[in-house]
This record gives C-alpha cells, sequence and structure tokens, in this order.
C-alpha cells in the first residue's frame, strides 16, 4: 500500500510537470525553479507535509519534496532562535541532499566521461 | 489560385494541430507517470531501508534517502544509463532528486575540458544553481513573512 501510494502521488507530480513542458514549452530548468519554489509555497502554507505523511517518497522525492524540506527548516528554525533562523533554518535542513548533489555531482563527472550520443 | 492555396494550408494547419500534440501528451503523460512513480517506489524502498534497518527517525530517513538517490542519479548519469530513462521518461526523469543531480552531472561531464574550476566546477551549477537561489531564495522570504508577520 505504502508503494503503491507512493508510485500514483510521485507519478502524478511528474505529469503535471510533463503537461507543463509540453502545453508551455518552458525548458527543464524552469520547470525545476518552479516545482522547488512551489513546494517552498506549498511548504510554508501547511499543504505539502500531509502530503509527505500521505505518500512517502512519492511527495518527498519530487523536486517540490525539496521545497518543502527547506519552507519547513526556516519555519522550524523560527520558531526555536527567532531572525537567525530564517537564514539557517533552509539550508540547515536541506544540508544534506545540497552537500550530497556538490560531493557526488563533483565526484562523478570527475570519474565519468559524456558518452557518445546513440 | 490564392484561395486554393490557403485552404490547403488551413487543412494542412487543421491536420497538424490534429495529428500532432493531443497523442503526444497523452503518451508523454503516460510515460511520465510510469517512469516518476517507479523512481518514488524506489525512493520509497530506501526509505524504508534507512527507517528499519538503520532506525532512523523520520527526518534523518528522508535526508538519508535524498542522499542515496542522489548519488544513484549521478551514477547512472555517470554510465549514460539516465539519458535513456529521460528519453522515455520525460518530465518523470526531471522531476524527481534523480533529476537535480542528473542536471549537475550532465553539464559538469561535458564542459570537463574548461578545466576544473570554470569547467566542472562552474557548469555544474548550470541548473541547479537556479534551483538553490529560488528555492533558498524563496525559503527566505518565507521566513521574513513567518517572523514578522503570522508568529
Amino acid at each position: 500500500m505504502e508503494y503503491l501510494k507512493a508510485f500514483v502521488v510521485g507519478g502524478l507530480i511528474c505529469v503535471v510537470g510533463q503537461i507543463l513542458i509540453d502545453k508551455t514549452n518552458l525548458s527543464p530548468a524552469r520547470i525545476l525553479v518552479i516545482f522547488v519554489t512551489s513546494g517552498v509555497v506549498l511548504g510554508a502554507l501547511g499543504i505539502y507535509e500531509p502530503l509527505v505523511q500521505f505518500a512517502g517518497a512519492g511527495a518527498s522525492i519530487p523536486l517540490p519534496g525539496f521545497g518543502n524540506t527547506l519552507a519547513k527548516g526556516v519555519l522550524d528554525s523560527v520558531n526555536q532562535e527567532g531572525i537567525l533562523g530564517i537564514f539557517t533554518g533552509g539550508v540547515q535542513a536541506a544540508a544534506g541532499g545540497i552537500t550530497a548533489a556538490v560531493f557526488f555531482g563533483y565526484l562523478i563527472a570527475i570519474i565519468f566521461d559524456p558518452k557518445t550520443k546513440r | 489560385m490564392d484561395a486554393i492555396k490557403q485552404n490547403k494550408d488551413r487543412e494542412y494547419q487543421k491536420y497538424v494541430s490534429a495529428k500532432m500534440p493531443k497523442t503526444n501528451i497523452l503518451r508523454n503523460c503516460t510515460s511520465a507517470f510510469l517512469v516518476g512513480g517507479l523512481i518514488c517506489v524506489i525512493g520509497q524502498i530506501i526509505l524504508n531501508i534507512g527507517r528499519n534497518y538503520y532506525n532512523l527517525d523520520q527526518n534523518s530517513a528522508a535526508t538519508f534517502t535524498t542522499i542515496v538517490m542522489i548519488f544513484l542519479g549521478g551514477i547512472l548519469t555517470g554510465l549514460g544509463v539516465y539519458d535513456d530513462i529521460g528519453k522515455i521518461g520525460g518530465a518523470g526523469s526531471i522531476v524527481p532528486i534523480t533529476g537535480f543531480s542528473n542536471s549537475i552531472v550532465s553539464p559538469a561531464m561535458e564542459f570537463k575540458r574548461e578545466g576544473f574550476v570554470l569547467g566542472i566546477g562552474a557548469k555544474m551549477f548550470t541548473v541547479a544553481g537556479p534551483v538553490l537561489v529560488y528555492g533558498i531564495g524563496s525559503s527566505v522570504v518565507v521566513g521574513f513573512i513567518y517572523y514578522f508577520f503570522v508568529r
């Protein structure tokens, strides 16, 4: 059941992206920016977290989940540390993902060469 | 003469608009749904491994999953497999976090010959940079609004 929920919700979020690409000709980079930003907004409004509770990785693996993590981190930190939390909370909560992306991304780019187009 | 040509043009336009996008959108959405859904199922498996075998709490398990998925997306990009997944999956391969790491590794490999600093170091962030700018930027805006107006 858990896996079915993750599959359906994750798939549907990707369909939204596909419709945006096909209907508006937005580039993938813009789609990613739109998705992260809407994740932050939905997270701040408390709409996205229930979806994460419901669908698990189906909601946290798509990029709005990354935005939700940033928003949740900021709100938690503001509650705990006050004004400084505005600047520390987001990246603190997303630190693992950001650092992994930078570190693995660099390492893998060094090790592998681009494949010739088939 | 002109009227016939115009008529033909119009018919051709009708033919194109009737033929082209609809079938494609439906097919694209189906494969985006399947590929994106499958990637999330893999994420859920990793999430459960984190929870059950490493006894991580909810937040740590989510971070663990993100890190592993970013690694997998990066490796598959390095091996050239993720491009093939992308050809089938479209947005289904772009929207999950594996697509984020694909967007880092892909240009970084491509621009390797421009050097370690301005090649790999800079081009890694062709897409990831904007994502971080707008993600972190909007989270700070959210923080300001929350601190001054909501709390």
